[in-house]
């Protein structure tokens, strides 16, 4: 049994350079946290896994963001991050000629995207080509600390499978942690309860233990099932850094969750 | 004028030794809304600190395209001081928000987020002396708090000579009546003094003093530096993941 530390800013991790992983920085060929976090040292490295902190987009990210301004050649939307992104006309398939930006996506709309390039200067653009984007009409949006984001998708997804199957709803999870649900209201609800102490005990053991029960006792509380007791049991520790994924469960249950 | 007297006995007017720091309480994370939060006690001064960010920069021309820029605030509340202080920043405010803005700077990594902006409001709501020391230390906290990347952390104190005597941390008669006061900030990393981000003097000493001087901040510097970490360590341990 290992417990993984918190360190703090300028807590010596390593004294061996090459293992230096995310979260950590060199100087004088030692290795030192750069950030609040929990110690995490394993034979191929060391890194940091941030307890706090803003969501800084990396290429690849599925996220989710709320258009602030139409232009004449594509959307500027608030991805919840430090910087704004762009999401350039040519990049949103539901763009057909002589039809106006402004009636595809207004102000206010909520989107899920992908993050295409960053620019050395943080210019960010987005891309709606890619089949889990759409712009957002229906459903929820939760929003929960950033660097808990890996904590609700779990470990090889296992805690947004077990949402998903047990509640039968649609969810996004965006990388800039806002996460769309979708579904059944009641369902939804228990959702959103779920995610909210999935964040508060991200680091607790036998969390998705304690999840599926939750559910199952809301479910009760609320009429959706028969007090019963079964299955279900599977043992995490969560964290998977990164993975922006959805899932149908209702109907198609194909598309595996994306991984870099 | 009557002659005031300091020192009596060996000890100082609260019954402190020369090399004592006044009672100090740190909790971190005390704001809900803000990105990172800390509120301190170091005798009678009572700060609050917050941090934002990494954020958009507003006004936009402020901007700098290869690192975060750093804002820092101290403001003193009308009701800190015994005399009404005028609200607003003054010539002193001012003064204090650049050098403990220039104090933070080297420590926090803003290469890192080009374009944006890391803002850090302290709020003072009780002064004695050495409030600036106070806000820095919880700037620090606030800062670790809100997860931004730092080389190490930074810790605060003040050194006094009174009667002749060099003395810890002053208190408000000291800093009054004292012959000098001395501020300082170290950047700290993995328990050792690094280097030195903020260095003031007010009145004058000799050199052999500012050293001893010195010696001795780095001694009361090290005891507030465990006092942040613990206060940091108190609102996260809950976190501290048990695995396999």
């Amino acid at each position: 049994m290992i417990s993984r530390k918190i360190v703090l800013p300028g807590d010596l991790v390593s004294t061996n350079p090459k293992t230096a992983g995310p979260g950590t920085y060199v100087e004088g060929g030692k290795v030192y946290a750069r950030v609040l976090g929990l110690l995490d040292k394993t034979d191929l490295g060391v890194r940091i896994i941030p307890l706090k902190g803003r969501y800084i987009p990396s290429v690849g990210d599925t996220v989710i963001g709320i258009v602030k301004e139409v232009t004449a050649n594509g959307w500027i939307v608030d991805i919840n991050s430090p910087y704004i992104a762009f999401l350039p006309i040519p990049e949103n398939p539901a763009m057909k000629p002589n039809r106006k930006p402004n009636d595809i996506l207004d102000i206010g709309d909520a989107i899920i995207a992908k993050v295409m390039n960053i620019d050395p200067k943080m210019k960010v653009t987005l891309t709606m080509k890619d089949k889990l984007c759409r712009p957002i009409r229906v459903g929820r949006i939760v929003a929960i600390n950033p660097t808990r984001v890996p904590r609700v998708i779990g470990k090889k997804g296992s805690m947004i499978k077990l949402l998903k199957s047990e509640l039968d709803i649609q969810i996004i999870v965006g990388q800039n942690g806002l996460i769309w649900l979708n579904g059944d209201r009641r369902k939804v609800s228990i959702a959103e309860e779920a995610i909210y102490i999935i964040e508060q005990e991200a680091h607790t053991e036998g969390l998705t233990d304690r999840i599926t029960e939750f559910i199952k006792k809301r479910k009760v509380e609320l009429g959706l099932a028969e007090p019963e007791e079964v299955e279900k049991t599977e043992t995490e520790q969560a964290e998977a850094p990164e993975v922006g994924e959805e899932e149908k469960t209702d109907s198609e249950s194909k598309a595996e969750d994306v991984r870099r | 004028m009557e002659e005031i007297k300091l020192i009596v006995d060996g000890k100082r007017l609260d019954g402190r030794d020369f090399e004592e720091l006044r009672p100090i309480k740190i909790e971190a994370g005390v704001l809900k809304r803000a990105d990172g939060s800390c509120y301190l006690e170091m005798g009678k001064n009572k700060v609050v600190a917050a941090v934002y960010g990494p954020r958009e920069v507003h006004p936009k021309h402020l901007e700098d395209p290869s690192m975060a820029i750093v804002r820092y605030r101290y403001n003193m509340a009308p009701f800190s001081v015994e005399d009404r202080k005028r609200p607003g920043p003054d010539r002193r405010s001012i003064e204090i928000s650049k050098v403990s803005r220039e104090a933070l700077e080297p420590v926090i990594m803003k290469e890192l987020f080009p374009r944006s902006a890391i803002d850090i409001f302290v709020e003072v709501l009780q002064a004695d002396a050495g409030s600036r020391t106070a806000c820095l230390n919880a700037a620090s906290v606030a800062l670790v708090d809100a997860g931004i990347p730092m080389k190490g952390m930074v810790t605060s104190v003040a050194v006094a000579k009174v009667d002749g005597v060099l003395v810890l941390d002053p208190m408000k008669e000291e800093d009054n009546y004292g012959e000098a006061d001395i501020p300082f900030a170290f950047l700290i990393r993995n328990g050792k003094i690094e280097s030195i981000t903020l260095l003031q003097m007010d009145g004058r000493v000799t050199a052999e003093e500012l050293r001893r001087a010195l010696e001795l901040a780095k001694k009361g510097a090290m005891q507030i530096y465990q006092l942040q970490r613990e206060a940091i360590m108190r609102k996260y341990i809950k976190e501290e993941e048990v695995v396999e």
